[in-house]
């Protein structure tokens, strides 16, 4: 009956948040029907759709754009960080020097910062992808810091009782026992380049030097076009779900044969 | 040329070697014991007894605090040429969880630098050993506990080692897996003239492995007595079932009690 459509594995990871979600949008409708709730003052999910309809094309430019900045971050942080993290651990001392500006770089606001960042860096794109990398670089430092720490003692005893070198402990001990941090500071990292890239959208926005989908927002409440604000907010929403599932298969195909995190459970 | 043979040169020689640890605890007093090559030396004693602790100044990984070892009459760095070479398997079987079985057993020979050809010929030798040809192309957490210590031993025997030194491997086991992979262990020590230092907590696993039986008593750490196992290699399930075997247990339950009785600190 009921039961093993719920044990099903597929239904329940999809369907079931799926129905969830159909039945906060129908009584969103049901509400703002019922309600005569104006769409300048919140916008029923169909006439979100309709805004959509009306001009997906400039909606999809605008979502091109901010992904674009996104990904380009989201490199920039992987490629840096990780560099950054091997840095920090082949020496104390480089991370007691360094440690202090990392943390500086992440509890500094990069509200206020995108103004300045923006007005030095003469491309707008490279602008807005130096913010989000500001942003999204902090998990992968400090994850992937912590992952290449994190040896099994055995293991480390027995690499130095075989004579290896620190290339050969890094490369064969370090960097595989890191990977699980590593693979998690990924996922919050990639949200984390996203919100940064829409953060400085919003700033350069404001110079009318931007063209992503935060850029779409400010334009249409400037235009008390709320349904179109509510569509471009929906596709930041889909976008940042979209990567971070992507995060979450890449961790499966890396990570899913050997590491519990990923590990299909057997029952 | 030496007037005594090779294989008369003793594999270790401890002589009034003890350890007092940083925090100013006597770990070990001052022992005496020479193991020959060919021997299988096992370590049994009450917990604080210093077993591991010797082990592991056998194994060079620390260091005594006073007195001398030497490995085939010479220093450490005499260990690793052909015919002295050392091997350690830990109580954990410590693989790599990311690596295959196979890529597992190859680690020592990528360390040291062997090309893949060769190295790869000895892992399937090493497999073969231990039983886990079938298992090469798997995961560490697909194997069950005894299988995986089996690993740790293939990895330890793909060195080619002379002198095995094992610090309880099997004491996480089952006693069924136990016996099974002590009765690999004689076969394999046997074949390979392997010299063994063994630590272990049961009576039965040192009578049935060992031709010597060290008793160990503790506060301070120190050799208590010694138990000479004169039953022929190789041995099987029949010397496991033998009266000889009984009787030879409970001597040796008698000698490790008065060992207990003599490590209550004074």
């Amino acid at each position: 009956m009921m039961l093993p459509l719920v044990r099903n594995r597929w239904f329940g990871r999809v369907m079931a948040p799926l129905c969830v979600g159909v039945l906060v949008l129908l009584a969103w409708e049901w509400v703002c029907r019922a309600w005569a709730i104006p769409a300048y003052l919140f916008p029923r999910p169909t006439a979100v759709a309709h805004a959509f309809m009306d001009d997906w094309r400039g909606l999809l430019w605008a979502l091109w754009s901010t992904l674009r900045v996104t990904l380009k971050a989201f490199v920039a942080s992987v490629a840096l960080g990780t560099l950054v993290a091997l840095l920090f651990v082949q020496s104390k001392l480089i991370e007691i020097s360094l440690l202090p500006y990392v943390v500086l770089l992440q509890v500094t606001p990069i509200v206020a910062v995108t103004p300045l960042i923006i007005i030095l860096v003469k491309d707008t794109e490279t602008a807005l992808t130096l913010c989000a990398t500001v942003i999204a670089i902090f998990p992968v430092i400090s994850n992937t810091t912590i992952g290449l720490r994190t040896v099994d003692p055995g293991l480390a005893a027995y690499f130095r009782m075989n004579k290896a070198g620190r290339w050969a402990t890094l490369w064969r001990l370090q960097i595989p026992g890191a990977l699980p941090f590593f693979m998690a500071g990924l996922r919050i990292s990639v949200g984390l380049a996203l919100i940064g890239a829409v953060v400085a959208e919003f700033d350069a926005g404001t110079g009318g030097r931007s063209a992503g989908l935060a850029y779409e927002i400010m334009q249409a409440s400037f235009q008390l076009d709320i349904p179109r604000m509510f569509a471009a907010l929906a596709m930041i929403t889909v976008t940042g779900l979209v990567l971070f599932a992507l995060m979450v298969g890449l961790e499966k195909v890396l990570l899913g044969h050997w590491h519990e995190s990923s590990m299909e459970r057997e029952t | 040329m030496n007037a005594i043979s090779e294989t008369d040169v003793p594999a270790v020689d401890i002589l009034s070697a003890e350890k007092v640890f940083a925090n100013g605890a006597r770990g070990l007093a001052p022992i005496q014991l020479s193991i020959r090559q060919g021997e299988f030396v096992s370590l049994i004693g009450p917990s604080g007894c210093g077993k591991s602790t010797l082990l592991k100044l056998i194994a060079n990984l620390i260091e005594p605090t006073d007195g001398k070892i030497f490995w085939w009459r010479g220093g450490f760095d005499r260990v690793g040429s052909a015919g002295r070479r050392l091997a350690f398997v830990f109580q954990d079987p410590t693989l790599m969880p990311w690596a295959k079985i196979d890529a597992n057993i190859r680690l020592p020979l990528d360390l040291a630098g062997l090309d893949r050809k060769a190295a790869d010929r000895r892992v399937a030798q090493a497999l073969a050993l231990v039983g886990l040809t079938d298992a090469a192309r798997r995961y560490p957490r697909q194997l069950s506990g005894g299988m995986r210590m089996r690993v740790s031993i293939a990895r330890a025997l793909v060195t080619e080692p002379n002198l095995l030194l094992m610090d309880e491997p099997f004491g996480a086991l089952d006693e069924f897996t136990r016996n099974r992979l002590d009765e690999d262990l004689v076969r394999l020590s046997w074949e390979r003239r392997l010299t063994n230092v063994f630590v272990t907590h049961s009576i039965y696993e040192a009578v049935f492995l060992s031709s010597r039986i060290v008793v160990m008593a503790a506060n301070p750490g120190r050799v208590f007595g010694e138990f000479t196992v004169d039953a022929p290699f190789p041995r099987g399930q029949d010397f496991r079932n033998s009266d000889r075997f009984a009787g030879l247990c409970r001597d040796l339950s008698d000698l490790l009690m008065q060992a207990s009785i003599a490590s209550v600190a004074a």
